[in-house]
């Protein structure tokens, strides 16, 4: 049963499941910036009283399981989910998928994940995985941030599984339903209405902390860190802000070029010549992000660190706001048929 | 970003994977391309990584000095707060910040001590002996 599934990379773990898994149901048209692009992945969001491993909470894509969810919706496929309290029904459940010859979807915590290296296990409790099938007693994994596929034992895989924290799994298996087949038709319609959707994310949500209001808000704060903060530990904020930004699963530039590929492959789908214009709105934000990196490694690292350096900073989140609203504001008057 | 602008910095990830990228090439069309690492970000992982190091100190001199229970330095070392070693411990979070307190963690029964040291992946006479001598 394992000889079916076949593993490809993604940039993005959560995009990478979606897509794999819609192929096994022979969507086999998915690719992960579709997967992305439909489930209104682009996002921004800066929430100053949580606090993540001491730094400030942010993030440049949707809710976890958003993609997944919002991209099967759209395209009319039903889908299972499930969480569980008791360890034994959550691998009971898995095996009898397994044996039914279904991949399935698991989310799980990193810090225990054994292949990670080390110095990438934080409790991160929202990353997924696929398991495709099983060899005595190790699971075998398909990782779409790897390059290759891995294994692990039914006690790590459990303890994954059941990590605790924030956004703790408890068990969370999915997978889609194989019940029709997606047209094209289908695939045109779930683009728009991703679209749409991004467009209503990262313009209209009431509040300065999320969407492109969000991004300005940062930018504003980030001015005020070197005072507020201290140098030291406005260099740690800094520094989680680029990991967030950059680490693995955002393809680079905070998921901005994963959206500009969307942007391309939807052309495929409508032909407007505007997409192509809007996606090179988002190469240069990533780019603009990017630069932005560069600025806040050199106060981390200690080479910069006065108030003119941070207020660089904060100016570049500024520009990076105003750039993506005139997107998104292009992007929702853009007509697409059907 | 331009394909061949990716960069190919070492990191600690290259050991066990490439990661994927998305960058243009030269007629403008978005390609994906294996990248090993870029520096800004190795750098960014160690500032968190040193930080870590940091803390754990920290809270090895206060538990020396007898200001905390060895549960703290436990848990930096182990990247936990308290939320965390709840969700781990099934204690709940007042007595967990309880069981910080010296004279408290002095009277914890072996049963919750065990607990702890469970999820620490120590055993209890390590737990413990962090209070009166360094690891």
């Amino acid at each position: 049963m394992d000889n079916k599934f076949a593993h490809i990379q993604a940039a993005h773990c959560e995009n990478g499941v979606t897509t794999n898994l819609l192929r096994t149901i022979g969507v086999c048209n998915m690719t992960e910036p579709l997967a992305f692009g439909i489930g209104s992945g682009l996002f921004f969001v800066y929430i100053p009283i949580l606090k993540l491993n001491n730094g400030p909470a942010i993030a440049f894509r949707t809710m976890p399981g958003f993609i997944f969810k919002r991209t099967c919706q759209s395209l009319g496929i039903e889908v299972i989910r499930k969480k569980f309290r008791s360890k034994e029904r959550a691998e009971f459940f898995l095996k009898e998928c397994l044996d039914a010859g279904k991949p399935v979807g698991c989310q799980v915590g990193v810090y225990y994940l054994s292949y990670f290296p080390k110095e990438y296990r934080f409790h991160f409790n929202a990353h997924n995985i696929i398991v495709y099938g099983k060899a005595q007693d190790n699971y075998l994994i398909s990782d779409p941030v790897m390059e290759n596929v891995t294994t692990l034992s039914s006690y790590e895989l459990e303890r994954v599984r059941f990590a605790k924290g924030p956004l703790s799994p408890k068990g969370r298996i999915y997978f889609p339903i194989e019940n029709k087949i997606v047209t094209d038709e289908q695939i045109r319609k779930a683009i728009k209405i991703g679209i749409k959707r991004n467009v209503r994310d990262m313009l209209h949500i009431p509040g300065v902390f999320t969407g492109v209001k969000g991004i300005k808000y940062t930018g504003n704060k980030i001015k005020k860190w070197r005072d507020k903060l201290g140098l030291h530990k406005a260099g740690l904020y800094l520094a989680q802000l680029v990991r967030m930004q950059e680490e693995i699963g955002t393809g680079g530039g905070g998921f901005r070029y994963i959206y500009g590929a969307f942007l391309q492959e939807a052309h495929a789908w409508h032909p407007n010549d505007q997409l192509l214009e809007i996606s090179k709105t988002f190469t240069e934000s990533g780019d603009l992000w990017r630069t932005a990196a560069v600025q806040a490694a050199g106060i981390y690292k200690g080479r910069l660190g006065s108030q003119p350096d941070f207020n660089m900073m904060g100016d570049y989140l500024l520009e990076i706001s105003e750039l993506e609203k005139k997107a998104f504001e292009a992007l929702s008057k853009i007509k697409l048929n059907s | 970003m331009k394909k061949e602008d990716i960069p190919q910095d070492p990191s600690s990830l290259a050991k066990c994977t490439k990661e994927v990228c998305y960058a243009v090439d030269n007629s403008g069309k978005y390609v994906t391309e294996l990248s090993t690492g870029w520096e800004v970000k190795t750098t960014a992982l160690s500032v968190a990584w040193q930080d870590i190091e940091k803390r754990v100190a920290a809270a090895k001199q206060k538990v020396l000095n007898k200001e905390i229970s060895p549960l703290l330095y436990f848990m930096e070392l182990r990247l936990m707060d308290i939320g965390i070693v709840a969700g781990y411990t099934g204690f709940w979070k007042w007595q967990i910040k309880r069981h910080l307190k010296p004279s408290v963690f002095q009277k914890l029964s072996n049963i919750k001590l065990q607990q702890y040291a469970e999820v620490f992946n120590v055993s209890v006479e390590d737990m413990k002996a962090m209070g009166s001598d360094s690891i």
